[in-house]
C-alpha cells in the first residue's frame, strides 16, 4: 500500500480504545483517529472520511454507522467489527453479506492485521464488481441506442445494417466523437422531428 | 422439547417473546425459547441472516427493505407474524416544548394535525429527528405525517439514527429537537427530566404494524410445524397479554436484569396507555396504546407490507409498483394461517385489506366468525388500496 489508511476506531472504552491505537500504531502507515462517543457519530466519520471503520459489534450506535453506509453507498467504505465469538461462523458469513470484516475472539492486536487487509481486499474487490456492473450496464445501453440509430438510417436511407453501422462509424471518426455519441444524437433529433 | 434461537432488541414490544418464554406458552408447545439481546438493529438482522439465530424480533420495514433491495441484508427473509401493533411515542426536547406552549399548542396528544403543524411552526432551521433505525415504522410514521402537513419529508427534515437507548442523551446533548421511539424509552427521556411526549404514534396511524416475527425465508418453508408451534405460542402469550390482569405480571418479568433492567413502573406506562407526559406529571391515557391481540392485532397482512414497500419506494426513488409488487409476498399470511388452523383461534378469511379505512371496529368474515377487527385509519384520513395504487 503506498498511501497512509486512515482508519476511525469507534470505542467507549478508553482502555480498549488505547489497547487497539497501539496495534494499529505498529502495522504503520496509518492515521488514526478515535471516536469515544456517540453523539453525532454518522457526522464524525463522514468528516474524517476513513479507508476502515472498526466497531465493536456490541455496540448499539452500529445502526448509526448503518445510516451512513445506507446515505452514503452501501459499499463505499469497509467497516470492520469485533464479535465476541464465532461458533457458528458469522465471520464467513458477514464477510459475504458485505460487511467487510467481523473478527472473532473480541480484540486482540495480533488479529488486527489480517482484519485490515481482508477488510481492504474486501472493500476493492467489490470496488471493482461494482465497476463492473456499472460499465457492462452502460454499455448494454449504448448498444439499444445504436441499434435504434441504425434502424433509422436503414429506414431513412433504404440501405442494409452493415452500411447504417459504417455510417455511423465514419460520422463518429470524422467528428471525434464516440459512436454511441452519434446514434445518441441521431435517436434525439428523429424523436424531436416524429 | 425443541430448542430455538431467537433475538430480539430489549423494547416493551418483545413482550410477547418473553412473556411466552417466561410464562411456558412455548413449553405448552414444545419449545425452548433461547432469546438473545441484541444492541442494534443491525446485528438482530445478521443475527438472523446468518443463521445465529432462528427467528427473530424485527421492526417491520426491515424485511421489505431486504426485499426491494435497501440495506444490508442478502437473504430472504418472511415475516410469519406481526408482534406488536402501535406502541412508539413521538417527544420533543423541553426547549421546543416551551416554544410550542408558548405559540399555543395545548399538548393534547391525540391530535395530529394540530401537534405537528405546532412542531414544524417551532422549527427554525432544519427539523432534526431521531429515529432508532433508518427502516423503522418510526421513519415510516414521521415522513407520512409531516410530508401530509406540508413538510416534504425526508427532504427538508434531518432524520437520523440514534440508538433508543441513547434517545435521552441524545437530546440533552441538543443534537436532535424530537424523536420518534419505542417504550420505555419515550418515558425514559420525561423520567430523565429532558424530553415531553407530543403524541402516540396511533394518532398518525392507529393500526400500524410495529414489530414482526422474522425468519429466514427458506427456513421457514423447510420447518412448517416448528414455525407453527413459536408462531400459536406467541399468539397465546399475545392473547394472555392483553388481559388486565396481567399487566402488572408483564412489567414485572419484563423489568428483570436479563430483560429489561427498567422499573417496572416505567414499563406500566406503555402496556396501560397511561403516560406520562411531561417531567411536570401531565398524564395523558391513550386506548390502545400498544396491541398485542385484539382485532387479529397479529395477523401479517399482505397489505400492511405493500403500504411498507409503498413508502419506502416513495421516500428513495426506486419503482413503486415494482416495490410494492416485492414487498406483498414478505408478510406471509398463508404460513400464520396454517400455524393458527385448528388452534381454535380465529382467522380473517381475507389475505389483504383496504388500510385506513375503519373509523370504528368492525366485524369480519373469519374462520370462526368471531372476529372485529379494531378501527385502522390514518391521520389525514387517506386510505391505501393495495388495488388502486396511486
Amino acid at each position: 500500500m503506498t498511501s497512509q489508511l486512515s482508519i476511525v476506531v469507534v470505542e467507549q472504552d478508553a482502555d480498549r480504545a488505547y489497547e487497539i491505537v497501539a496495534a494499529l500504531k505498529n502495522i504503520g502507515m496509518v492515521t488514526i483517529n478515535v471516536v469515544s462517543e456517540r453523539s453525532g457519530l454518522a457526522a464524525k466519520i463522514k468528516d474524517f472520511n476513513p479507508d476502515v471503520v472498526l466497531i465493536d459489534v456490541s455496540d448499539p450506535s452500529r445502526d448509526m454507522l448503518e445510516e451512513l453506509t445506507i446515505a452514503s453507498d452501501p459499499m463505499s467504505r469497509p467497516v470492520a467489527m469485533f464479535v465476541d465469538n464465532d461458533s457458528r461462523g458469522l465471520a464467513k458469513a458477514a464477510i459475504e453479506a458485505g460487511v467487510s470484516a467481523y473478527v472473532v475472539d473480541g480484540l486482540s492486536p495480533k488479529r488486527l492485521q489480517p482484519v485490515l487487509d481482508a477488510a481492504i481486499a474486501r472493500f476493492n474487490m467489490f470496488g471493482r464488481l461494482r465497476k463492473e456492473l456499472e460499465q457492462s450496464k452502460r454499455a448494454l445501453e449504448e448498444r439499444k441506442v445504436i441499434d435504434r440509430a441504425k434502424g433509422l438510417l436503414m429506414k431513412a436511407r433504404s440501405i442494409d445494417e452493415e452500411a447504417a453501422y459504417s455510417l455511423l462509424r465514419r460520422k463518429a471518426m470524422d467528428e471525434g466523437r464516440k459512436v454511441a455519441e452519434v446514434a445518441q444524437a441521431l435517436v434525439t433529433a428523429a424523436d424531436l422531428l416524429s | 422439547m425443541t430448542r430455538l434461537a431467537i433475538g430480539y432488541v430489549p423494547l416493551l414490544d418483545a413482550a410477547p417473546l418473553i412473556i411466552a418464554q417466561e410464562m411456558g406458552f412455548a413449553e405448552e408447545e414444545g419449545l425452548a425459547l433461547s432469546l438473545h439481546p441484541a444492541p442494534s438493529w443491525s446485528s438482530v438482522r445478521d443475527m438472523l441472516s446468518f443463521g445465529t439465530v432462528d427467528a427473530a424480533h424485527m421492526l417491520s420495514p426491515v424485511p421489505i427493505a431486504s426485499a426491494v433491495g435497501l440495506g444490508g441484508s442478502t437473504v430472504p427473509l418472511s415475516v410469519v407474524s406481526v408482534l406488536s401493533i402501535n406502541g412508539t411515542v413521538v417527544g420533543v426536547s423541553n426547549a421546543f416544548a416551551d416554544k410550542m406552549r408558548a405559540a399555543g399548542h395545548d399538548f393534547g396528544f391525540n391530535d395530529a394535525t394540530a401537534a405537528g403543524n405546532a412542531l414544524i411552526a417551532a422549527a427554525q432551521g432544519r427539523l432534526r429527528i431521531g429515529v432508532p433505525f433508518p427502516f423503522s415504522m418510526h421513519s415510516e410514521l414521521l415522513i407520512y405525517w409531516l410530508s401530509a402537513l406540508g413538510l416534504p419529508a425526508p427532504q427538508n427534515v434531518d432524520i437520523r439514527t440514534v440508538p433508543p437507548s441513547s434517545m435521552a442523551d441524545a437530546l440533552r446533548s441538543g443534537e436532535i429537537d424530537a424523536f420518534c421511539v419505542g417504550e420505555p424509552w419515550g418515558s425514559l427521556t420525561v423520567e430523565e427530566g429532558v424530553g415531553t411526549l407530543l403524541l402516540p404514534g396511533s394518532a398518525i396511524w392507529s393500526c400500524s404494524p410495529e414489530k414482526v416475527l422474522a425468519m429466514r425465508t427458506g427456513w421457514a418453508e423447510e420447518n412448517p410445524i416448528i414455525s407453527g408451534k413459536l408462531i400459536r405460542a406467541l399468539v397465546r402469550a399475545g392473547r394472555w397479554m392483553v388481559e388486565p390482569s396481567s399487566h402488572t405480571v408483564t412489567s414485572e418479568v419484563l423489568a428483570r436484569p436479563q430483560f429489561l433492567n427498567l422499573p417496572g413502573e416505567l414499563l406500566d406506562r406503555g402496556l396501560t396507555g397511561r403516560l406520562m407526559i411531561s417531567a411536570q406529571g401531565d398524564q395523558r391515557s391513550v386506548p390502545s396504546f400498544i396491541e398485542f391481540h385484539d382485532g387479529a392485532a397479529t395477523f401479517p397482512w399482505r397489505s400492511q407490507a405493500e403500504w411498507i414497500g409503498l413508502q419506502l419506494a416513495r421516500r428513495t426513488g426506486l419503482d413503486r409498483a415494482q416495490a410494492v409488487r416485492l414487498a406483498r409476498p414478505v408478510f406471509r399470511s398463508d404460513i400464520y394461517r396454517n400455524a393458527l388452523a385448528e388452534s381454535g383461534m380465529d382467522v380473517p378469511g381475507a389475505s389483504s385489506r383496504v388500510e385506513g379505512a375503519l373509523s370504528v371496529p368492525t366485524p369480519v368474515a373469519s374462520a370462526l366468525g368471531r372476529l372485529t377487527l379494531q378501527p385502522n385509519q390514518f391521520f389525514d384520513r387517506r386510505i391505501f388500496d393495495p388495488d388502486l395504487p396511486d
